[in-house]
């Protein structure tokens, strides 16, 4: 299985090598897809953990174990609208119509109560003009 | 009845606040409203306008010299390579230029997250851009490297000079492959799952001019939010193709070749892009007025979505490999429409190029023209026509040797 999930870390978590044990005790695949650490040395991880369900579920056990905070993922797509050129390639890659054209001003809106957060969009946006913002708390 | 107007009628109307300036879109309305001969009486400027991805397009810039001097030999804009083999301190950076340590599509596909196009758009905000030069050293330019800060406002001059802009028609790309590809046409999906397009249709400059009767050398123009001026044809300016009976041609056909001073551009209007697998490019914005002169003029400007074609071409295999696949032509219109049908099959259109901005351009220019603060001009020199023959060439397929000892012995 395949899960993305957000890691809350303290001060002392931080300064051990938490990952290298996560992937050495339940041999599962992680990637890192972005990091935050603050002055005070708390700070979070958005990793996506990968492997056998069981090892996922130790994994899991093992952090929590150790006080590290586990939420799951919850991302948006952002829109910048001050970014958008209104070429409208998005709206065409877009399955849900949240980014969608108005066919007679062929003006690009997007809705984001429509948003699957699916990502096609972010590839094919060429000024970079939509952005995945993953939501993270203050650090704890 | 006969109605003619010289570009010096125009200009005095204009210079009188007077003349009567529609875009390529409201022209279409006076005359379905009231007809091709009265709406060419009333009508003294159509505007049209264009904004997309167009690679062939850069910036010169003079630096002004260091102390001690240099004859820059390499230049980097931020990171990106600007051509340097002209004057001491003269170099050209190209929209398309790759910034140096790129991973390019080592990681397929690339994201191309800066590059010339991107230090343009930079430059022109008025952003600090770090200038890196390196020479060998001279008796007259000692220095052999800089390593500096400058921006727009710091450097003698820097003039937009875009070798192809503005094409007259282009390609409606497809993937008819079973694998997504990463194309100067955006992301195209397998098995034609979308077909991708740039152009802005009935407001493009070349659509509402098709044999270059008014746009030709020293047309005064907008150019990156500013005033530019046809230099040339542009590169790749082939006019003797397959056209309809309005004169708008069926495949891609002129090309034109703009300069302007980038100082007085707009950032709004030269937008960097980044091509997913593909490379970094510029959004520019181009707007062409055309004078009615006479009935024939306003037809011309009166062309409708409905009546322009774009040739279907595959970018696996007929594009990149020239193996084509005949997949028929699209109207614009259908284009716009979201949905068109290619080969009995109903697929998905992706725009390249931006309709409303296209818009805003021609209304810009409309304004300009209106407030008296922009003249029209008759071209020096017209632009090879329909009936020019001229080849497109490809790149011959030699082998170098011969030319090889030639190099060796005149060294």
């Amino acid at each position: 299985m395949k899960n993305r999930v957000v890691l809350y870390f303290s001060a002392a978590q931080s300064e051990r090598p938490i990952i290298y044990q996560l992937i050495k005790n339940t041999d599962l695949i992680v990637n890192i897809l972005k990091a935050d650490i603050n002055p005070q040395k708390e700070g979070y991880l958005v990793v996506e953990l990968e492997g056998e369900k069981d090892c996922y579920e130790a994994g899991i056990k093992f952090l929590k174990n150790l006080g590290v905070i586990v939420e799951p993922l919850s991302q948006t797509v952002v829109w910048h609208d001050e970014l958008c050129i209104q070429c409208g390639a998005c709206a065409s890659f877009c399955p849900t119509q949240a980014l969608a054209i108005e066919r007679d001003s062929m003006i690009v809106s997007f809705d984001n109560s429509r948003c699957v957060v699916c990502g096609m969009c972010l590839d094919c946006c060429p000024t970079l003009a939509i952005k995945l913002h993953f939501e993270v708390k203050e650090a704890v | 009845m006969t109605y003619k107007k010289s570009y010096e009628e125009i200009n005095e109307k204009i210079r009188r606040g007077e003349a009567v300036v529609v875009t390529a879109e409201e022209v279409i309305d006076v005359v379905a409203e009231k007809g091709y001969a009265q709406a060419a009486k009333e009508i003294d400027v159509v505007t049209t306008g264009t904004f997309g991805p167009m690679c062939s397009s850069g910036v010169f810039i003079n630096f002004g010299h260091a102390k001690p001097r240099i004859r820059m030999q390499k230049v980097w804009l931020n990171g990106v390579e600007a051509y340097g083999g002209i004057a001491a301190v003269d170099a050209y950076i190209g929209a398309a230029q790759v910034a140096e340590n790129d991973p390019e599509n080592k990681v397929y596909p690339g994201r191309f997250m800066y590059g010339g196009g991107h230090v343009i758009h930079d430059l022109v905000a008025g952003k600090e851009i770090r200038l890196e030069a390196i020479s060998y050293g001279t008796d007259c330019y000692p220095n052999k490297s800089v390593d500096t800060v400058i921006t727009l406002a710091d450097v003698n001059e820097a003039f937009m000079f875009n070798p192809r802009n503005a094409y007259q028609n282009y390609n409606c790309a497809v993937n008819l492959g079973d694998k997504t590809i990463y194309t100067y046409m955006g992301v195209l999906k397998p098995k034609m799952g979308n077909a991708a397009y740039s152009t802005s249709g009935q407001l493009s400059p070349l659509f509402n001019d098709p044999h270059y009767r008014t746009t030709g050398i020293g047309t005064r123009i907008f150019l990156g939010g500013g005033i530019g001026y046809v230099a040339w044809n542009g590169t790749q300016h082939h006019p003797n193709v397959q056209r309809g009976e309005n004169g708008v041609p069926m495949v891609t056909a002129g090309t034109l070749s703009l300069i302007g001073d980038l100082k007085q551009m707009d950032p709004n209007w030269l937008v960097g892009l980044s091509y997913l697998g593909y490379g970094p490019t510029l959004a520019v914005g181009v707007g062409i007025p055309i004078p009615i002169l006479d009935e024939e003029m306003l037809r011309y400007t009166a062309v409708e979505d409905k009546d322009i074609f774009l040739p279907v071409v595959d970018y696996h295999q007929g594009y990149p490999y020239g193996n084509h696949t005949d997949l028929g032509f699209v109207s614009f219109r259908d284009l716009k429409s979201g949905r068109v049908n290619i080969q009995g099959k109903e697929v998905v259109t992706t725009p390249q190029s931006s309709y409303p901005r296209a818009r805003q351009i021609a209304a810009i220019l409309k304004a300009w023209i209106q407030a008296e603060k922009f003249e029209l001009t008759q071209p020096v020199a017209s632009l090879p026509g329909a009936d020019s023959p001229i080849d497109f060439k490809s790149l011959p397929d030699r082998q170098p040797n011969g030319v090889i000892s030639m190099i060796r012995n005149r060294r």
